[in-house]
């Protein structure tokens, strides 16, 4: 017996959403007997990762802060994957954000700046981002350098980048010599949503912004048109007269924007502060998020609060039966693999081939 | 000034810094020579730091659990090779895009690294013996260089030298090279497109695993996570500054073997210079490098395998 | 069934290889519906039928390439299966492919050991190589990158390939469709000359002239069925075609006393160098087509016109504004977007991921021309029932059929998507339209409704330039007619004086690139 892909007349609908919901099933089937291998009870360790952390209030906006950069950078990412240009590098631009928007707090720090800084930070680090983003957008589009390998290399140039800042210049005299800046303003953080009840912040109502802007531009407008013709065919694209240089140029200044104004929330929000350890892979897991929510904003949303979830779970997992934090990244990791693989059976089917030489009996 | 320049220059031909730089070009020769191959077949495996950073893991594990380096390098390549067996199933079988599964691939290296090799941060190994050969290896300067690195590194010399023979002086090199070139000529005269690319990827994913494999058990001998610290992303960069030649593949590795460690070996110099902004030498290298050799290669035409990173899927 | 293992020609020998019932299902699309085909040797037979007629399926089935999902092979009376080509080349069946099977990067020698058993060292193969594009008049330099070569010349790695392994039969799927006349009456030669060695040729056209004239015996498919075989030479051209197409096509009328007007494309000295390191460069082209008329433009693929086409369109730029002018404005220097606001319309050679995208609806197809003039876009955003109403409108006009109102463009045939792809332009009452290839691929009742609506656009005074490899769709079509060879044009012919001569002459490069001939097609041209 022999396995086969046959192309499908046209896209299974179906299967188009059926498909992460299908892997997000065979990784849970997959974990659940890792975990019995690993000799924990595959239904308590389940219940602690997935039922758990969505029956208390604190941790059910745990997940939405946890949710809101990855949504953020995600839909930003899908524009540029729709349109097959390849941002990876969706970490640098989050920390590159993140730092612009600092220096703001950081230099207000202390002085009796009124409002406007919290604003002037969100915008800092979204241009900060977008401009980030634009190095390797502009290496491509001038010069023909590959962008998956620029905008990657970038995150190990801002994330030092950081370090620098936050052992040198910006370093909190105060902070016992730590790496890390002074705790930001009142005035240079996100406000909660719902004071003395968790951490949810007025940047998952941003994130929330952002999704529907999204979801109108690749679906009612030329642009959005623009972005999947590119990507579903170039050739057709430069016919229709778009520029696929300008796309280049324009998805990643946006998606940079928007993954430095994750990075700025971040920082401004739950975390409150400036230090290296600002980030813990946003941008890398952004890019599961992207692709589990099918390149669609609203998939995106869903998909955002699904990996929200399993890092709130994996926390209580570490500590209630002791597995390390790794296992979330094997989970996430996993999870991406079967999520790609259901994704080619909307554009294909398997066949099952019978053997070749049973195949051709004399026809009568 | 100028003693900074002679000091400089006296550091880069000391026969401790190219001693140094071989073992820090090593691993980038191993990974890319593996790539370089799997490119050739035509195609694009981005998920190189993944699985060399299970490698990394894995080898250190098999090492420290054996007391033996064979068995860790063994282990190494045969977690790159089983992690690279991942991706070949789900491009060439089930044809998903190469680039969004070679990302995957490296964000589940990164996972499952930190998993294996949870129990063994903070362990220490023996490191890789170094050859001594009487007389040849205490030759002055070119002694040491020749005849005393540790043996991964003649491994990769003898790697790159095979990948070399194979792909000109061979004819399944022939086949690959055509293979890369265009699949569908390929399949239209019988050969297993995607059997020759599968032992591809899993040739070059066992590349990648002893390349991750040679960090801890001959680089540091430790393990850390995350201690690829993009060495697989800078081996798919060299590919592309190699134009998918191997005799340049050397040269580039070599190159960025000496850049990636400059930081470290001026850093008693004082310079003033941060050691952030040294330790970014190696990537902003291969950003200003990818700049450079794609805007040469406008003018002269694309020496990349034709069909790469296109997908195939063979008409029954 | 019938009794085959007795069976004869009729100069008594026995066939080399029988298909009997052969039947090839995609899903539930049938390529090949019990198909029976006899070859025996020293006879060329001609595999007769239109475009999606099963023939290129049939003889991957006969060189094991695919499995056919019913029927069998035999050869020399013997059941086999072929696993695989390698199996079919260990037989002695040997393949011409019609889209060459070739490495670009691959020299000429690297190309032939690649189609041949791996016994044989390097050196034996180049010297062999030699050896056989010497004694059959095809030369060929071994060392050789293939992209450096012409497409005859391309052809001749195919076919020496396939002698080196000195096959029984050889099966060529279409070999003339990219040759000169001249460089076909050359083939013909080889061939014949192999027939008079024993060997069995299989010849898939569907050229008919040709077929009457080289082949002994002739088997006609016709929606993947087998229609008839025949001996062509006591055939006619036309009754081949019915057989071909199953009916009388309508004939294309021309409209008659066609008057011209002023010019309303005109291309002054355009030269451009190639983006693609294996492209042609363009050199010093001058032409102008009027209002009311058809000009064709001829040639053997790759040469040039391709990149015609995308700086006609404005895929790329020109030097100067000047060299393309669109309804008298200069547009040289502007994209697709502005050229088509100007009145121009374009239809590229590659109806599936140029002239649209595969995945996508034919609405998402219809925005994909149309959001520059057509009031599709409004403030940016995409009126929806506009788009659905253009599709509407085409598939009323043009004839397409289609499962559902707005299916993938994949989903459509090649002659309902080309009706699309060129409807779509002409219901846009272009002033200046560019087609290539019109009626590539396109079954004989689609081709007519397309040449008929060219002709008509032009009844409606617009300037229409049609390139084509077609000689044949031409004659019957344009008013004039010129040339491109290695990135020239010849200065064009009033179509009453391009015979086929004179224009396999021109395409085989004979008199073109003259300053004398671009001169006077600007001086034609007039100020």
């Amino acid at each position: 017996m022999q396995l086969a892909l046959e192309r499908r007349a046209e896209r299974s609908t179906f299967i188009a959403i059926a498909s992460p919901l299908i892997a997000i099933a065979l990784t849970i089937v997959t974990f659940a007997i890792l975990f019995a291998i690993l000799g924990k009870n595959p239904v308590e360790a389940l219940y602690v990762y997935f039922i758990e952390p969505l029956t208390d209030s604190f941790t059910l906006q745990e997940i939405a802060v946890k949710a809101t950069p990855l949504v953020m950078i995600a839909v930003g990412l899908a524009l540029c994957y729709i349109g097959n240009i390849w941002n990876i590098g969706a970490e640098g631009q989050f920390i590159a954000g993140a730092v612009c928007g600092s220096w703001l707090a950081v230099r207000t720090n202390g002085t009796d700046a009124g409002a406007w800084v919290l604003p002037a930070m969100l915008v800092l680090g979204a241009i900060g981002g977008a401009l980030y983003g634009l190095i390797p957008a502009l290496c491509r589009v001038y010069f023909g350098a590959s962008e998956i390998l620029t905008s990657l290399m970038l995150v190990y140039v801002a994330d030092l980048g950081m370090d620098y800042m936050v052992r040198g210049p910006w370093r909190d005299p105060a902070g016992l010599n730590f790496p890390t800046t002074a705790a930001f303003d009142p005035v240079a953080s996100v406000p909660i949503l719902f004071e003395g009840a968790g951490r949810l912040h007025a940047g998952s109502v941003v994130a929330l912004i952002v999704v529907m802007l999204v979801t109108v531009l690749l679906g009612r407008t030329i642009m959005g048109f623009e972005i999947r013709l590119v990507g579903a065919a170039p050739k057709a694209a430069r016919f229709s007269g778009f520029s696929t240089d300008n796309l280049v140029l324009f998805t990643f200044a946006v998606s940079g924007a928007l993954a430095g104004l994750a990075g700025i929330i971040e920082v401004a929000g739950p975390i409150g502060h400036l230090d290296p350890g600002v980030s813990s892979g946003y941008g890398f897991t952004a890019i599961i998020v992207a692709f589990l929510g099918r390149l669609n904003p609203i998939g995106i949303l869903i998909a955002g609060l699904f990996l929200a979830l399993t890092f709130i779970g994996g926390e209580g997992a570490q500590i209630s039966l002791k597995v390390p934090l790794d296992v979330t990244k094997v989970f996430q990791g996993i999870l991406l693999f079967y999520v790609l693989a259901c994704d080619s059976l909307i554009a294909y089917r398997i066949r099952i081939l019978r053997p070749i030489r049973k195949a051709s009996p004399a026809n009568a | 000034m100028l003693e900074t320049l002679s000091n400089i220059f006296h550091l880069i031909f000391s026969v401790n810094f190219i001693l140094t730089v071989i073992t820090a070009s090593t691993p980038l020769l191993l990974a890319s020579s593996g790539e370089l191959v799997v490119e050739r077949s035509g195609v694009l495996n981005l998920g190189v730091e993944g699985m060399m950073i299970v490698g990394a893991a894995c080898g250190f594990a098999g090492d420290y659990l054996s007391g033996s380096i064979t068995i860790g390098a063994l282990c190494g390549i045969v977690a790159g090779a089983a992690t690279a067996g991942i991706f070949g199933v789900l491009t060439l079988g089930l044809a998903v895009n190469q680039v969004a599964t070679g990302l995957a691939l490296t964000i589940l290296g990164v996972g499952l690294s930190g998993l294996i090799g949870a129990g063994f941060v903070g362990e220490r190994i023996v490191p890789a013996p170094h050859l001594y050969l009487p007389v040849l290896t205490d030759l002055p300067a070119l002694g040491r260089i020749l005849f005393g690195e540790d043996p991964f590194v003649y491994v990769s010399v003898a790697l790159i030298i095979g990948v070399w023979f194979f792909l000109y002086r061979t004819r399944a090199g022939l086949v690959l090279r055509a293979v890369g070139d265009n699949h569908a000529s390929a399949h239209a005269l019988g050969y297993p497109v995607l059997k020759i690319r599968m032992l591809a990827v899993l040739f070059g994913g066992a590349c990648a695993g002893l390349a991750g494999a040679y960090l801890p058990l001959a680089y540091t001998p430790f393990f850390i996570p995350g201690m690829t610290s993009g060495r697989g992303w800078i081996a798919l960069a060299l590919v592309v500054f190699a134009s998918w030649r191997p005799a340049r593949l050397v040269i580039g590795a070599y190159l960025f073997g000496a850049v990636s460690i400059l930081g470290l070996a001026l850093q008693p110099l004082q310079l003033g210079v941060p050691q952030q902004v040294m330790n970014m030498l190696p990537y902003l290298a291969t950003v200003i490098v990818l700049v450079l050799i794609s805007r040469t290669r406008g003018t002269a035409g694309s020496a990349a395998p034709a069909s790469l990173g296109v997908v195939f899927v063979p008409d029954r | 069934m019938h009794d085959v293992s007795s069976k004869t020609n009729s100069a008594g020998t026995a066939p080399l290889l029988q298909a009997l019932g052969i039947t090839k299902l995609y899903g539930t699309f049938c390529a090949n519906d019990h198909i029976d085909l006899d070859l025996y040797p020293a006879e060329i037979h001609a595999l007769l039928g239109e475009n999606g007629a099963g023939k290129s399926t049939l003889v991957k089935v006969m060189y094991g390439l695919i499995q056919p999902t019913e029927g069998e092979l035999r050869w020399l009376g013997d059941k086999i299966v072929l696993a695989g080509p390698s199996e079919a080349r260990a037989l002695g069946i040997g393949m011409v492919f019609q889209h060459f099977s070739l490495f670009e990067n691959l020299t000429v020698a690297e190309n032939v050991a690649l189609g041949l058993a791996p016994t044989e060292s390097f050196k034996e193969i180049s010297e062999r190589l030699a050896e056989v594009a010497r004694v059959y008049g095809l030369p060929l330099e071994p060392g050789r990158e293939v992209w450096r070569l012409s497409v005859g010349e391309r052809q001749r790695i195919e076919i020496v390939r396939a002698l080196m392994q000195n096959p029984k039969l050889l099966i060529l799927d279409e070999p003339t469709a990219v040759l000169t006349p001249q460089e076909a009456d050359q083939l013909f030669i080889v061939l014949e000359r192999l027939k008079s060695e024993g060997r069995a040729i299989l010849y898939i056209s569907h050229k008919l002239e040709e077929v009457k004239r080289l082949c002994d015996t002739a088997t006609i498919l016709r929606g993947g069925k087998k229609v008839a075989t025949c001996n062509p030479r006591e055939e006619t051209a036309a009754s081949l075609a019915r057989m071909m197409v199953g009916a009388n096509i309508g004939e294309v009328k021309a409209a008659s006393g066609r008057s011209t007007t002023t010019p309303k494309l005109v291309i002054y000295k355009l030269s451009l160098e190639p983006d693609d390191p294996h492209g042609t460069r363009l050199v010093d082209i001058s032409l102008e087509v009027r209002g009311g008329e058809i000009v064709g433009i001829a040639g053997v693929a790759g040469n040039g016109q391709d990149e015609l086409f995308a700086a006609l369109s404005g895929e790329r730029l020109s030097p100067s504004d000047g060299a393309v002018v669109i309804e008298g404005e200069a547009a040289g220097l502007s994209g697709v977007t502005d050229r088509r606001r100007l009145g121009a319309a374009f239809v590229p050679e590659e109806r599936l991921g140029h002239g649209t995208a595969p995945r996508m609806k034919l609405s998402e197809n219809a925005l994909l021309t149309g959001h520059a003039a057509s009031g599709m876009v409004k403030r940016g955003f995409i009126d929806k029932p506009a788009t659905l109403a253009a599709v509407d409108k085409t598939t009323k006009v043009f004839d397409v059929r289609k499962a559902k109102r707005d299916p993938e463009a994949v989903s459509l045939s090649g002659g309902n998507l080309q009706k699309f792809v060129v409807g779509r332009e002409i219901l846009r009452e272009p002033r200046v339209l560019i087609v290539s290839q019109p009626t590539w691929g396109v079954d004989a009742g689609a081709a007519a409704t397309i040449r008929q609506a060219l002709i008509d656009l032009a009844a409606r005074g617009a300037a229409v330039l049609v390139v084509s490899q077609d000689l044949d769709e031409l004659a019957e079509i344009a008013d004039r007619i010129a040339v491109m060879f290695h990135g020239k044009l010849s200065a064009p012919l009033e179509a009453a004086q391009a015979t086929r001569e004179t224009l396999g002459l021109l395409m085989g490069g004979a008199d073109t690139g003259t300053p004398g001939g671009a001169e006077e097609a600007t001086h034609a041209a007039g100020p």
